[in-house]
């Protein structure tokens, strides 16, 4: 989501490079560049003159001016500051000193707690533990059933006390019932709320003093504007709150209040929910967002997903295939369901260096992904293992068997060729996928503008 | 605009009124007595630069209004300057075309958003508005993907006292809309208010599914969507242009609706809309209860942005 921003810090650091030597007026138009795209990323504009006069003192010093690569050394600055702001902490649970774990979330109306709870709730039961959801939303109609609904779909423990009625009433008879039936969590889903509205702030003190929260997550919109440091303040100051769980990361908002809010409150991000199924809940991490941001692409959390993803396939398999001679036409099928399981195709390939560049608008058809499964499928295993035996007629009865057309067959064929060529070039030297996520690591920790 | 109306949208916006007000006021009254008169006026104009830009007003639609502001000659102190603003802003918000006639019957109303914005409440409220003002509105449940949204819906509809046209939790959207027109004109009814799932703008898929719901319902009435309004959330960013433009685009959305402007935020994304896409805000949602969404009238908004006292 924060690509777009990437695409004008990636523009303002292209002119830069132009330079030769870096004068102080030309620091100043990228100045006045980047605190025009921070603005247009709904920067807090009191975050956005502090930062930009943070890099600016640096940046003119003599030595970065005088440096052969004063471009670089920009870049660097920048991503100093921006690492700087969103601060280093680290993203997930803290550790809840006792035994049970009680988890509020609370927020504005419409800002995703109830989803939210319910991919916590599965993200914990990921890490073999036990949670127990709970609404206490007794205001919005149909917001409790909510929650039941997603928990029953997910196959997750929902607890509703129809013999309670204040939202402190349930969140404590769900921390009683969790205790006596073994939960180790409890998420309590809390009502939307304005943070000017007196009355239920003090409900949600109330529920605080009822069951003692271990986790406060503040659920805040990533498309939010100006106002989220304001309300995001209000909720830390009446609430006390731990972290940030940012929602709605799949869309192109470029995020910038969700920086805004960890530099000003001063509160964590700890998870980021970038979708609509429950699998679409991660880790914050602030590094790999500022290379996000800056266009440097997302390559861990790309290897994150994958170690994921090919955990619970045949991860072995997968690997020794992928070497240019053994790797087939099935192998290629498996993979594809390897990269299906790695959520929306248009999202991963957002995460892979360089793909933010080709524009953004690139639609990814996943229909065509089924086509070409379609294509797969309908072969031979003999045909799979050696796609030089397919000949006219054999293409013929394919594109038939899988409802497309000879072209598509072609270009599929063609394509895998090209890919094996590609694999070819990419393994040579190359020792096994846990070397090549190493290498990644290391190359990603020098932006790749800067080279040493 | 009935009685009233205007008092209480000004109650609910007085909060931030009366502290971005009073910044300019200050603003004002310091430009009026600097020494060096261009200097106090260039301070005049960052400083409601920055109050348009805390309120979301945007970059590009600040610059905008700056940009006719100072066109209109070098303003005599900072009072001056802040009643262009005001002008220009209102010129802005007031220039869209007001509702379509209703042509034929019954008309179709598409409330559309992405998630979380209040789509679901504010077409309950506004079937209670439009049921005060004489229509006989019904009410269609679209959103068939959101867990409960159904349900959630049946209440609103209770409280409003209108019927409901709903199907199974999963069921194509396009063929509920259908079958609420069939309804509708079945029952003698005026205008049909269509609440469609929560969808990021940025999901081709579920846009060509909005793109169905529209050639559906003009399969059905001639016309139809007679009426698409976008539901955005007062404390939306710039990324609600964005959202704007590509529900423009995809599902030819007519207006705006700002919910939850009783909060601090003060929705000024409308304005870079208004700007930009010559959308007209049609409705404000100022809270929770059954008749908390109003008419938008600007006047009162731009006020409110900018006055100390109400």
């Amino acid at each position: 989501m924060f690509d777009v921003l990437g695409n004008r810090f990636r523009d303002i650091f292209a002119g830069i490079r132009g330079e030769v030597r870096l004068t102080p007026a030309a620091v100043e138009s990228a100045l006045r560049e980047i605190r025009l795209a921070l603005l247009e990323a709904d920067v807090n504009f009191k975050v956005v003159k502090a930062f930009v006069s943070r890099v600016r003192d640096r940046a003119v010093d003599r030595a970065v001016l005088d440096s052969l690569t004063p471009d670089q050394q920009v870049v660097a600055i920048v991503r100093d500051e921006l690492v700087a702001l969103f601060g280093k902490q680290q993203a997930g649970f803290a550790a809840a000193g006792r035994r049970q774990r009680v988890v509020l979330l609370l927020g504005l109306q419409g800002s995703g707690k109830t989803t939210t709870a319910a991919k916590i709730a599965h993200w914990l039961s990921r890490q073999g533990r036990r949670a127990l959801l709970v609404s206490v939303d007794i205001r919005r109609p149909a917001a409790i059933e909510q929650l039941s609904v997603l928990g029953g779909q997910a196959g997750l423990a929902v607890h509703d006390p129809q013999d309670r009625e204040s939202a402190a009433g349930r969140a404590l008879s769900a921390v009683e019932l969790a205790r006596a039936d073994g939960f180790d969590t409890v998420i309590v889903d809390t009502a939307g709320r304005l943070h000017i509205d007196d009355e239920l702030m003090s409900e949600l003190e109330e529920i605080s003093a009822a069951v003692d929260p271990t986790d406060r997550l503040y659920v805040a919109d990533a498309m939010t504007g100006q106002d989220a440091v304001r309300s995001a303040g209000e909720f830390h100051r009446r609430a006390a709150v731990s972290g940030i769980v940012l929602t709605k990361m799949d869309g192109d908002a470029r995020g910038g209040a969700a920086l805004s809010v960890v530099a000003v409150v001063g509160v964590p991000i700890v998870f980021s929910g970038s979708g609509e199924r429950l699998e679409d809940l991660e880790l914050f991490r602030p590094d790999r967002m500022v290379s996000r941001m800056l266009g440097m692409g997302d390559i861990l959390t790309l290897v994150d997903r994958a170690e994921q993803a090919a955990a619970e396939q045949q991860a072995e398999q997968v690997e020794r295939r992928a070497l240019p001679d053994q790797f087939t036409l099935e192998d290629m099928r498996r993979q594809m369901t390897v990269i299906g399981r790695m959520g929306p195709l248009d999202q991963v390939l957002g995460l892979i260096p360089g793909m933010g560049a080709l524009g953004g608008g690139a639609q990814i058809d996943p229909k065509g992904l089924t086509r070409v499964a379609a294509i797969i499928d309908s072969m031979t295993r003999d045909e799979r293992r050696r796609p030089g035996l397919m000949n006219g007629s054999r293409r013929k009865r394919v594109a038939r068997g899988s409802g497309t057309s000879v072209q598509e067959v072609n270009r599929l064929l063609k394509q895998f060729a090209q890919m094996r060529q590609l694999l070819k070039k990419v393994q040579s030297g190359a020792v096994g996928r846990r070397s090549q996520a190493r290498r990644l690591r290391q190359r990603m920790r020098i932006p790749g503008a800067l080279a040493p | 605009m009935p009685l009233g109306l205007r008092d209480r949208l000004g109650a609910v916006l007085r909060r931030t009124a009366a502290r971005l007000g009073g910044r300019l006021e200050q603003i004002a009254g310091a430009a009026g007595h600097g020494a060096d008169a261009s200097e106090a006026a260039r301070e005049t104009a960052d400083a409601i630069e920055e109050v348009l830009l805390e309120a979301d007003v945007g970059v590009a639609a600040s610059e905008r209004i700056m940009a006719a502001v100072r066109h209109a000659g070098a303003p005599r102190g900072g009072l001056q300057l802040r009643t262009r603003v005001q002008r220009e802003m209102l010129e802005i918000l007031s220039s869209p075309p007001s509702a379509p006639p209703a042509a034929a019957a019954p008309r179709v109303v598409l409330v559309v958003g992405v998630n979380g914005t209040g789509k679901t409440t504010t077409v309950g409220k506004l079937a209670s508005l439009l049921r005060r003002e004489g229509c006989r509105p019904l009410i269609c449940a679209a959103d068939t993907f959101r867990a409960a949204a159904i349900d959630q819906l049946a209440v609103w509809a209770d409280r409003a006292g209108v019927d409901l046209v709903k199907a199974r939790p999963g069921a194509d959207p396009a063929a509920v809309v259908f079958d609420a027109v069939e309804a509708a004109r079945a029952r003698g009814r005026d205008v049909v208010l269509v609440d469609t799932a929560g969808r990021l703008h940025t999901r081709a898929d579920l846009m060509a599914e909005l793109e169905k719901i529209g050639r559906v319902a003009s399969r059905a009435v001639p016309g139809a969507p007679h009426e698409v309004l976008l539901a955005l959330d007062a404390t939306v960013g710039q990324n609600g242009l964005t959202q704007a433009r590509q529900f423009f685009d995809h599902a030819g959305v007519t207006g705006i609706v700002l919910t939850k402007i009783d909060g601090t935020a003060k929705g000024g994304i409308a304005v870079a809309i208004a700007c930009e896409l010559g959308l007209p805000i049609r409705y404000v949602g100022i809270g929770e209860a059954l008749d908390d969404l109003l008419p938008f009238a600007a006047e009162a908004y731009v006020d409110a942005l900018f006055t100390k006292a109400w």
